[in-house]
């Protein structure tokens, strides 16, 4: 069966399987979040959970890799918070130990 | 506590693995992917699995073996097995047993985790680690647009979730691995406009000590190449995509002809596209084995990777390392890797290991390295390739970091380095932490100062005080377990 998930305001079909990315692009959606400097769109790009370009918020959980979350039905995909914030306060970026 | 520890379920830590827990090792199997087979036998979800899904798929049949090998195996309880999990810190007292901590890839697979957090962190005596590796990436003006993926991502969303990411494609970079890549995504049903290779390619063919060391890769490559005369799809060898094109997203690509050193030796031409995919040969993962101390080494093709010996032993005691960690060289050796590594170790630990078998396996390596080099000698990153860039080209995606902002850390602020220009620039800083970046970001450090590419420029860019970006929960924790309630407040932050 079908799994149907919301994003924008519209709704996501995927198949069983299928990661949240995926379906996003079988959707024709490109992009799905904003540069924090610049406010460029950035969606998929390394596909396996190496880059983080994908960040998403997943059911209210933010800068899970679309790449890599499962698409399940009723999923609500993206959020009003400024994506990266949960990640940023932790320890990824600024990351010094050169 | 358990006799080994392998990270990573793809061809060398699956092959590992199995190994290890036959010859009468306890094996606990770590990797971030919810199902075994890393990124070369990357498969759709099993329990929705159809007959087609593995058309296109080489050696299907050994890992099917392994992964029944693996099943048995749990099933016994000789291999603990966790899938959808990372390893994001390694640490050893002097001496002592290997303490690994561990976070769910996805907040889904949190759940799948046990109640008591007795997953989360993990003893064992030896490590195998076969972290396998990921495209390898350089910038080109346009790459951080929408439409523009990694050859490998293309790949994995076709692969893993039978999804094509786009309509019309371009595949471009160099090397063998752009062959399946674009001939996979036609026979999906895209149009693929073009293969754009920077090398004048098959040289490896030509090759006594390529050719000889892997005879069975000449007749992958007839076969490829039949495959692209099938769909149709134009090969253009010493060729680049000078720029990608589209507001906010990929459009078009601009190509040229280039010399052996990627400089360009004719017009450009604009091709439309809505999927461009890029890939310049591969980087290992060496963050776990660095974080270790292990020691390392550049390979044939410019990568940094851990230097083992015949019985793939790292200079650091009780760490083995297999697969593309060890030299990027494909599944097919990986298998032998990490099947040697095993035996080794089993072998050090009192168990039968099979002295003839390890004879067999060390030759397979031998050859394997010998084809693996023959391999990046005629697929090089060309020379001139930080002349493509301008001042706005991103280099460092994450932290938006241009080639503009590292020229002025050189040229005002005097930085002659890879490490201090990441330290001015920020270029590696961000979320991946120079996974992708790290490459070019060393490579225009020697370029700024006009030098070769050295270990000296590779190991800042690849060296991570954690191996994966942790809810900050995950590092309270920590403290929490590892540090006596009156000195919790003094600090709390690992890997300085």
């Amino acid at each position: 069966m079908t799994h149907q998930m919301t994003f924008r305001g519209t709704t996501v079909a995927a198949e069983p399987g299928q990661s949240v990315a995926a379906a996003l692009i079988a959707a024709g959606v490109t992009d799905w979040r904003t540069t924090g400097k610049g406010g460029r769109p950035r969606g998929l790009f390394c596909g396996i959970g190496i880059c983080f370009d994908c960040l998403i918020t997943v059911d209210g959980i933010p800068d899970q890799r679309a790449c890599l979350v499962a698409a399940a039905d009723g999923m609500r995909l993206g959020a009003d918070a400024e994506p990266g914030a949960a990640l940023q306060d932790a320890c990824g970026p600024g990351d010094d130990d050169a | 506590m358990h006799d080994v520890a392998v990270v990573g379920a793809g061809p060398a830590g699956l092959a590992a693995a199995v190994e290890a827990a036959e010859a009468g090792l306890g094996v606990t199997l770590i990797d971030t992917a919810a199902q075994p087979g890393g990124q070369y036998w990357r498969h759709y979800d099993q329990t929705h699995a159809r007959p087609d899904d593995h058309v296109g798929h080489h050696g299907w049949s050994v890992f099917t073996r392994l992964r029944a090998r693996l099943d048995a195996l749990r099933a016994t309880g000789r291999i603990h097995y966790l899938p959808g999990q990372q390893v994001w810190l390694i640490t050893r007292e002097p001496n002592g047993p290997f303490t690994l901590q561990v976070t769910a890839a996805t907040a889904a697979a949190t759940a799948g985790r046990s109640q008591d957090g007795s997953d989360r962190t993990l003893a064992a005596h030896a490590l195998i680690l076969c972290p396998g590796g990921y495209d390898r990436q350089l910038p080109v003006p346009g790459w951080d647009l929408p439409g523009v993926l990694t050859a490998g991502g293309a790949q994995a969303l076709l692969k893993g979730h039978r999804t094509p990411a786009g309509r019309r494609a371009v595949v471009a970079g160099t090397g063998p691995f752009l062959l399946p890549v674009a001939t996979g995504l036609a026979r999906a049903g895209v149009t693929v406009v073009a293969v754009v290779e920077a090398n004048a390619t098959l040289g490896w063919f030509r090759s006594p000590a390529g050719a000889a060391s892997a005879p069975g890769k000449s007749a992958e490559a007839l076969r490829y190449a039949a495959l692209m005369a099938r769909h149709r799809i134009p090969y253009r060898t010493r060729t680049v995509i000078r720029e990608v094109l589209g507001t906010n997203r990929a459009e078009a690509v601009r190509v040229a002809r280039v010399d052996r050193d990627g400089r360009p030796t004719g017009p450009d031409e604009e091709i439309a596209v809505d999927l461009v995919a890029l890939g310049w040969g591969f980087t290992p993962s060496l963050e776990l084995p660095l974080m270790l101390g292990a020691q390392t080494t550049m390979d044939t093709d410019g990568s940094l990777v851990v230097a083992v010996d015949d019985r793939q032993r790292s200079s650091v005691d009780g760490l083995y390392v297999a697969g593309e960690a060890t030299g990027v060289g494909g599944a097919a050796l990986a298998v032998h890797e990490g099947r040697l590594g095993a035996l080794a170790l089993a072998a050090e630990r009192g168990r039968p290991a099979d002295p003839a078998l390890m004879r067999r396996l060390r030759g397979a390596v031998r050859r394997g390295r010998r084809f693996a080099s023959a391999m990046h000698r005629t697929y090089p990153l060309p020379r001139a390739w930080p002349d493509w860039l301008t001042d706005t080209t991103l280099v460092c995606r994450c932290e938006e970091v241009a080639y503009g902002d590292l020229r002025r850390a050189h040229h005002d602020l005097g930085a002659e380095d890879a490490r201090t220009l990441k330290m001015l620039a920020r270029p590696g800083m961000g979320w991946c932490q120079g996974r992708v970046c790290g490459l070019a970001t060393a490579g225009i450090a020697a370029w700024l100062s006009g030098r070769e590419t050295g270990v000296d420029d590779l190991r800042p860019l690849a060296t991570r005080s954690l191996a994966v970006p942790v809810p900050l929960g995950e590092l309270a924790a920590l403290v929490e377990e590892t540090t006596p309630p009156e000195a919790a407040d003094e600090g709390g932050r690992n890997g300085d």
